[in-house]
């Protein structure tokens, strides 16, 4: 399973890529898209929303399930990928290439390497 | 002509149906609508046409078998529908004075008692609309009830991960935390396990008994005592009632508060999903809580009364009467040797088909079931790649409703067969048949079975399209 | 005794020699002794077809109807043509469950894809649901899909039907959605009010056009008071009425809910009726129980699934913004044979008549001493002032086989009409209306 190296990640199936100055950009991993099959609709946040760790950043949505991405720490959202809203499928065809949210994170908590993940989905 | 949707046969100036003369004028025309209404203009014969073809492409109890698990899928006896359609029930109206409806209440009372009679519970509602609705109602008298005992601050309501879905759901509307349960390996509620969370925040259990493996939860009088002994409730989903008529009741179990599905274990039709009625009884000390208004028998005549405990209203009026009738024509029919009849053969069917398939496929419980049994198509998956959903499908072309698939979401590749008491020995013969041939092809063409079904008016359905793009109506091009 | 078994004891034996059981208290066996009901169940023994018929139909002749009916107040008399009922008996509809497996279940699937077209068209909205309950439990459903993480409170006027707001009530102690009341003023839903009671809490407003009181409501400046505190707006609307009243989808409702009983739904003693629920295209995926929706199959082929799913509680459970599973499948679908056997023609025939007849009532209600009327703009239901005893009016209708309104107290009723009711129902029932009053 492809696992990018230059990637961080969330315990809870998320990548994220440092942008710098505290942000990130966020998606979901591959083991994660295919465990939900095919996406049909993506729920963004709206850009300024802060959320805080615990509390739900997206849902992801399959014909048969639904996932929702909670964040484990404190951000705020800059930006939203809109392309999702035509185009979920994106994150099954791309998953590392397609961006949900670009964030700002404050403090970086319980996130885990490349080694580290691969070794969580053992 | 065919394979059209109505708005498509439309036909300017088709329908010649004159009822009267009238002028449009009456409206004033700040309150006037102007937009286009869009109806389909079509003659009676081709909506008669329509219709008839529409039920060519649907399949219910009165054409073929249904063993759809935990929906109860029994034969509807076409005396339930002469009674509904009799006119002096019909065609009351909701607030007539009760005088005028003495005897709707009179069946609406001596419902109530019978099924009171059947579960064990002192009083009951028939306001709930359907099974989730009466959880709905069950929880909200839970919560009023802690309340009252100055107990507000109970909030955990402990549901089995084997549980249906309107379970947690139900409970996360009256704003409960839910706390799920594990299963044994027997599929068995963890009673170790609740011992340890139960505590003097425990709220509520639901639970379903026989569960949705279709077993009897053999500790039930335990796990009424350790949910009893925190301060909680328990409450006693009747989805599975089918199984246990006659031979053993929720009220003795140690249960508070229950529903019924009238549409499932009393005969009534689901209608393509609906109306059901999911009446609600609970014990003497819940009693007060119960939706208003409750009925009462005053001397020779019926009365509404309100309690001012009550939650409240939960929907309109008194229920969905004419289901509820249909289930009084059902209990009359039957009567008490006559439900327990039906128990009866409800759990030897499900054991018969469990017999004649455990060589094919793996049972998720051992020794006899109740109702209903699930069962594994894993191994199949795992050396063929023909899934549950495959073996599902295959049935169509045999004309048979499959089985509930992937539910419980405990066991992986789940089928949950249901066959009820009103089907004969040769029809389930002609069931197992069918499921064993399916397994032995899995091995031999597995490629027939992917396609299946191929008899059906339509092949497999592209269900990710239709979430991905959602078109829910018909628009014009 | 009525049995529904088809097993005989000799294929029961056999079943039992397969399982190897003697008896079939074996199967049984998991169930403790001591919670065991010995005694069977207390109930008398079942009777014969024949027997049920006399016993059902005494217990029917207990219950009284009338030759003509002037009660309404949210469940209405309206005419049903014979090809509806037809339809709504056909055993394929009546017996089968949700269409879980469509490949076999596009009658059904179909059917509910055309209801929602039907309602979509009537309220001019861009999205229904396949039905839920009834009106009450569809407007409590639309509060709950306007509930926000910053909005926790909705609106209701007065002018909603008593029993929805009842509901409405029990929900919101239960699911923390609070309510606050709009009043009324002269039958009309005041909009100072309104006002007053709007804020940042406020996720949506209801308002019920024409309302309980008969009056049709200035829906188009509700609308924009409700949209400019950025509150969500939810029309209750009486579906029989949208043939000839402005539709919701054209004053800018968000949501638009109601009972659908009158879409060719007998009066039932109160159930089974359908709630009918239609959104905006923002609201589809908030929208609450089953949706079936248009698709191909592998060969290309058009046909119909349940679909947008993951809202629902078998998948969300407890995320689930609602419980529901059923819906009314079958009122639905007697809902949409009914439009489609009526009509534009046909439905506005009976909006329209319903209208004259509330009109013709209320003039010649006018024209009686003593008996005064409030309301200018009403559909079909408007309320009057009868200087009399209750109990002598209610007598001297009964003897004359008349249904007469609802009781409000103080003199007031609430009286209903449709294109059921002839100008010489009418006119009797003035008659009464006339005598009763000169005697006080």
């Amino acid at each position: 399973m492809n696992i990018p190296s230059n990637l961080k990640y969330t315990k809870e199936h998320d990548w994220l890529e440092p942008l710098g100055d505290g942000t990130y950009k966020l998606g979901i991993t591959e083991y994660a898209q295919e465990a939900l099959g095919d996406i049909v609709y993506v729920e963004l946040p709206e850009v300024g929303d802060e959320i805080s760790a615990g509390d739900t950043l997206a849902t992801v949505e399959s014909v048969k399930a639904v996932s929702e991405i909670a964040m484990p720490f404190d951000c705020e959202v800059l930006e939203t990928n809109a392309e999702l809203e035509d185009e979920p499928e994106k994150l099954n065809v791309s998953c590392y290439e397609t961006w949900i949210a670009v964030l700002k994170i404050y403090e970086l908590e319980e996130v885990i390497s490349a080694e580290e993940y691969e070794e969580l989905i053992k | 002509m065919y394979n059209k949707l109505i708005f498509e046969k439309s036909v300017a100036g088709a329908n010649k149906r004159k009822l009267f003369n009238c002028d449009e004028k009456t409206v004033p025309e700040k309150y006037a609508r102007k937009a286009k209404l869009n109806l389909p203009d079509v003659s009676e014969v081709d909506l008669v046409r329509h219709y008839q073809e529409l039920a060519r492409k649907a399949h219910g109890v009165a054409n073929g078998f249904y063993p759809l698990g935990s929906c109860t899928m029994k034969y509807n006896p076409i005396i339930n529908e002469e009674i509904a359609s009799i006119e002096n029930f019909r065609n009351i109206h909701p607030l007539q004075s009760q005088s005028d409806m003495q005897g709707s209440m009179e069946v609406m009372y001596k419902l109530k008692e019978a099924l009171c009679e059947v579960t064990g519970m002192y009083d009951m509602t028939l306001q709930p609309s359907a099974g989730a609705h009466g959880e709905l109602t069950s929880l909200m008298m839970i919560k009023q009830f802690h309340e009252s005992n100055g107990e507000g601050y109970r909030n955990k309501v402990f549901i089995p991960d084997s549980a249906h879905g309107t379970n947690p759901a139900s409970a996360a509307m009256v704003g409960y935390e839910v706390v799920e349960i594990p299963s044994t390996d027997g599929g068995f509620v963890d009673v170790k396990k609740l011992e340890e969370l139960a505590d003097e925040k425990t709220a509520a259990l639901m639970l379903t008994n026989p569960n949705t493996l279709g077993i009897f939860e053999r500790d039930i009088v335990k796990i009424a005592e350790i949910i009893h002994k925190a301060g909680g409730k328990l409450y006693y989903d009747g989805a599975n009632m089918n199984a246990i008529m006659g031979y053993v009741r929720p009220g003795d179990m140690g249960f508070d508060v229950m529903h019924l599905n009238l549409h499932k274990t009393f005969s009534t039709p689901h209608g393509g999903g609906g109306p059901g009625s999911g009446p609600v009884g609970c014990t003497q000390e819940l009693a007060p809580f119960l939706p208003n208004p409750s009925i009462k028998k005053n001397g020779e005549m019926y009365e509404f009364e309100d309690s001012d405990d009550s939650i409240g209203k939960v929907k309109s009026f008194y229920g969905n009467f004419l289901v509820n009738l249909r289930a009084y024509t059902y209990i009359l029919s039957l009567g008490g040797k006559g439900l327990k009849e039906a128990s009866e053969n409800a759990v030897l069917n499900a054991n018969y088909m469990k017999a004649r398939l455990k060589e094919y496929y793996e049972m998720q419980s051992d020794g006899y079931c109740m109702h209903e049994f699930v069962m594994s198509a894993s191994k199949i998956k795992d050396e063929t790649g023909i899934s549950a959903l495959d073996i599902a499908k295959s049935m169509l072309d045999a004309k048979i409703h499959p089985p509930t698939m992937y539910f419980p979401l405990i066991v992986k590749e789940a089928l949950m067969v249901e066959p009820t008491e009103t089907e004969s020995k040769k029809t389930l013969d002609y069931a197992c048949d069918v499921l064993i041939d399916s397994a032995k092809l899995a091995y031999k063409d597995p490629e027939a079975l992917h396609n299946a079904p191929s008899t059906t008016p339509v092949k497999r359905l592209d269900e990710v399209g239709a979430a991905r793009n959602p078109i829910l109506k018909y628009t014009e091009e | 005794m009525t049995s529904y078994v088809p097993n005989t004891d000799e294929t029961r034996k056999q079943m039992m020699d397969v399982i190897g059981i003697k008896d079939t208290e074996e199967l049984f066996c998991g169930v403790p002794g001591a919670v065991r009901l010995k005694r069977g169940i207390n109930l008398a023994d079942g009777k014969s077809e024949i027997e049920i018929r006399n016993i059902m139909r005494s217990l029917a002749a207990k219950n009284r109807t009338y030759k003509s009916c002037f009660l309404g107040a949210g469940v209405y008399n309206h005419y049903i043509p014979s090809v509806v009922m037809d339809v709504a008996s056909t055993q394929e509809f009546l017996t089968a469950y949700t269409p879980y497996q469509a490949e076999i279940s596009q009658g059904v699937l179909q059917a509910i894809f055309e209801y929602q077209t039907y309602i979509c068209a009537l309220t001019g909205m861009a999205a229904s649901n396949a039905s839920v309950y009834d009106g009450a439990t569809a407007l409590a459903e639309a509060c709950m899909m306007t509930r926000t993480n910053n909005r926790k409170k909705v609106l209701i006027s007065k002018g909603v039907n008593p029993e929805y707001i009842k509901v409405m009530d029990t929900w919101s102690r239960y699911a923390g959605l609070e309510m606050e009341l709009v009043d009324i003023e002269n039958y009309r839903t005041n909009p100072e009010d309104l006002k007053n009671k709007l804020n940042d809490n406020i996720a949506g407003v209801a308002i019920q056009s024409p309302n309980f009181f008969g009056t049709i409501e200035e829906m188009d400046e509700f609308e924009k008071i409700v949209h400019e505190n950025k509150s969500l707006f939810i029309a209750v609307v009486n579906p029989i009425s949208l043939a000839v009243l402005k539709s919701p989808g054209e004053y800018n409702a968000d949501i638009a809910v109601g009972e659908g009983q009158s879409l060719g739904n007998s009066m039932a003693n109160g159930g089974p009726y359908l709630g009918f629920m239609a959104s905006t295209e923002k609201l589809i995926r908030k929208l609450p129980g089953r949706i079936a929706g248009q698709t191909t199959d592998s060969e290309g082929k058009r046909g119909f699934v349940l679909t947008l799913q993951a809202r629902e509680q078998h998948i969300r459970r407890e995320k689930a913004s609602s419980n529901i599973c059923s819906n009314q499948a079958l009122n639905a679908l007697t809902a949409a044979a009914y439009l489609g056997a009526m009509g534009e023609t046909g439905l506005k025939q009976a909006a329209l008549k319903s209208m004259e007849n509330a009109r013709y009532l209320q003039k010649k209600m006018n024209e009686i001493e003593g008996v005064e009327t409030y309301q200018k703009d009403i559909f079909n239901e408007f309320v009057v002032k009868i200087p009399c005893f209750i109990g002598d009016l209610d007598k001297k209708l009964k003897e004359n086989d008349i249904l007469g309104g609802l009781y409000l107290g103080e003199n007031m009723h609430l009286l209903a009409v449709t294109e059921l009711n002839t100008a010489e129902d009418i006119d009797e029932f003035v008659q009464i209306v006339r005598e009763v009053s000169a005697h006080v």
